[in-house]
């Protein structure tokens, strides 16, 4: 099978084949005489490419650039909402339909089992081959998603089951449908209405976390990211395309990238993320079921924390989380002369 | 000039074309072409006298024309943003739109009265940054809010917000979406009313949080609102779009606006809002 690869990843996969190819030579007895005659070990010529495989592997992984992190976020091997459910969550039914008019594939969610407790899940889900891809719209979610998601959560909420949403997606839809549907107010309403949800809220960030496509699922006592998963209040090529700095040119969206500050450790040093998941060397799709396994723990262990906090305080302190979150100071009032139509004068309230 | 011109309209109105205009004395309507008198359009409340076309106001202006004489009392202008990322050339955008605006950040805030009534009152600037809304402004909405439940007093906010989330901030400014969403729900909670005025232009970020969660939502004609830009979106593949794609008027017709209320008439709409509000309130407290 041909499996899709990004360019820091060619390297590795050259090695890999040529580890495969030595071990078919192994198992060929006849090769394997030509070998012992050429005086050549081939076990020990496997494991002196299979180490060099693994010191290769750790260069680059340890040297990634802001690019090749939103490359990693984008894998197309990369797990999906619907893979981490699967591995990590037992007996999930999914559940369908925003009960007013559709059913958006782009989100998934539905009750299910995690350590033997109920809770529901939720999250964006991309498609593996094209018609999938197609099917779920690349994982970018209509107004019919966001209110589902809404419908499964106030579900949720009602029957004290908390809330674990998975975030995946390059952006909400933006088509004339999705205007036309209200896809700015759907989103509008799920991040208000997620700060009355009176149970524990969890947010993994497993992919792209795509602007306020992924905040309208994303609004969480707990924000956790996969280690090579990324955060953007923008895609980087429609920041690039957009900014002079970058020449309005798409294709320096490498360099937007950088700018952005959207890894998974800058969203932690901004306080936006709590913890990061590490992935197995090379990145998610190269151990999905030990990946699986770091976010399950780490989720079950956020968990078990918040179950533990009274339901007045969680969500007064789901409040002052956001309330917390930006970048600003306070400056002296005559710092800036604010100069005021001439029909306007400024006074106390009488 | 002889008699028989007198009724025909000079080719340059009083000889002046386009570019041969004296700065700020003549404005050209982007609508209709028109060229007008720049003090005739004041005077009309920037409104073009041919076609109707709002101009779009500074954030004192739109105070200024909202807002009883002396009544506003500005808060939290003070708090304005950093430069968390680093982004290039950031730092010089703000220091120069804050000069060209006199402002210091893309919302004022205060609190006044309309009409006799007490409220919170905030309107954007979209000449800052293109009323981007970044963490000096999400500061600056939630302290209104805050204030806005504590005084029990309604809040009316005027967007012009084109920017959406200022992307040189990053995630910071995409959280400004929830931390403003977090200030409203608990204006949901405490049952204190929510105006909003969308004034073009309205987009992205701001139009998908705060600006779409009012509990009434008012528009100015002719006003761009909607989702994604042209070159943020993906609007343009295969699809037809309408005429007035993300206009107000478009807006009003899928649902997402309860009335589309001229220039003139807002000052008046939201004075009987306010007393309607208020009308309840005494009722809910008589009734205690």
């Amino acid at each position: 099978m041909l499996k899709p690869l990004l360019d820091f990843e060619k390297p590795i996969a050259e090695l890999d084949s040529l580890i495969e190819e030595l071990k078919r030579s192994a198992a060929n007895d006849e090769r394997r005489r030509e070998a012992e005659h050429d005086n050549v070990d081939i076990e020990s010529e496997i494991a002196r490419v299979e180490e060099r495989r693994e010191q290769i592997m750790r260069e680059v992984f340890a040297n990634l650039t802001p690019w090749n992190r939103v490359q990693m976020a984008r894998h197309p091997m990369r797990p999906y909402t619907l893979d981490y459910i699967q591995a990590i969550c037992t007996n999930f039914i999914e559940l369908h339909g925003d009960r007013i008019n559709a059913d958006d594939p782009a989100i998934v969610g539905g009750f299910c089992q995690l350590n033997g407790r109920t809770v529901m899940a939720i999250g964006h889900q991309k498609g593996r081959d094209l018609k999938e891809r197609q099917h779920r719209n690349f994982g970018s979610a209509r107004p019919a998603g966001f209110r589902k998601a809404l419908r499964l959560m106030q579900l949720a909420a009602r029957f004290r089951k908390p809330i674990i949403t998975f975030i995946d997606t390059p952006a909400a839809e933006a088509n004339l449908m999705a205007e036309e549907e209200g896809i700015s107010r759907a989103i509008a309403y799920n991040i208000q209405q997620m700060f009355h949800l009176p149970v524990p809220v969890i947010v993994a960030v497993i992919g792209e976390g795509g602007s306020g496509g992924a905040l309208g699922i994303a609004v969480g006592d707990r924000v956790i990211m996969m280690e090579h998963a990324i955060y953007s209040v923008i895609p980087p090529e429609s920041c690039a395309a957009i900014l002079s700095e970058f020449g309005r040119d798409r294709g320096r969206a490498s360099e937007a990238a950088a700018a952005l500050k959207l890894t998974a450790q800058h969203a932690r040093q901004f306080h936006i993320a709590d913890c990061i998941v590490p992935e197995p060397l090379g990145g998610a799709h190269r151990d999905a079921a030990a990946a699986a396994r770091a976010l399950g723990d780490v989720i079950s262990a956020q968990l078990l924390e918040l179950e533990s906090i009274p339901t007045a305080a969680l969500l007064d302190e789901r409040y002052r989380r956001y309330r917390a979150i930006g970048s600003w100071e306070e400056i002296e009032h005559a710092a800036v002369a604010l100069p005021l139509p001439s029909s306007h004068v400024e006074g106390p309230l009488s | 000039m002889a008699k028989s011109r007198w009724f025909s309209k000079p080719a340059g109105r009083n000889g002046t074309t386009v570019s041969n205009m004296p700065e700020g004395l003549w404005v050209k309507c982007p609508r209709c072409a028109e060229i007008h008198f720049a003090k005739d359009i004041e005077r009309n409340l920037r409104i073009c006298t041919k076609c109707d076309y709002h101009y779009r106001l500074h954030a004192n202006e739109r105070i200024a024309l909202t807002v009883d004489d002396g009544s506003f009392n500005k808060i939290d202008d003070h708090v304005v943003s950093r430069d968390p990322l680093g982004f290039p050339g950031y730092p010089d955008k703000l220091a120069r739109a804050m000069s060209s605006t006199g402002l210091t950040d893309a919302v004022v805030c205060g609190e006044a009265t309309i009409d006799g009534r007490r409220c919170i009152v905030s309107a954007a600037d979209f000449d800052f940054l293109g009323g981007s809304m970044g963490s000096a402004v999400g500061e600056r909405l939630v302290r209104s809010m805050e204030l806005s439940v504590e005084k029990r007093l309604p809040f009316v906010l005027f967007t012009a917000n084109g920017g959406g989330a200022r992307m040189f901030e990053g995630l910071l400014s995409l959280m400004q979406m929830a931390k403003t969403s977090a200030g409203l729900a608990r204006m949901e909670r405490a049952a204190v009313p929510y105006i909003v005025v969308l004034t073009d232009p309205t987009m992205a970020g701001v139009y998908a949080s705060y600006a779409s969660l009012g509990d009434i939502i008012l528009a100015e004609p002719g006003a761009l609102i909607g989702f994604a830009g042209r070159r943020v979106g993906n609007q343009d593949m295969g699809m037809k779009l309408p005429d007035d794609f993300q206009s107000s008027e478009f807006q009003f017709r899928c649902g997402m606006i309860d009335q589309i209320v001229h220039r003139r008439d807002i000052r008046n709409t939201l004075s009987t809002l306010l007393m309607l509000f208020a009308e309840e309130d005494a009722n809910a407290q008589a009734s205690a």
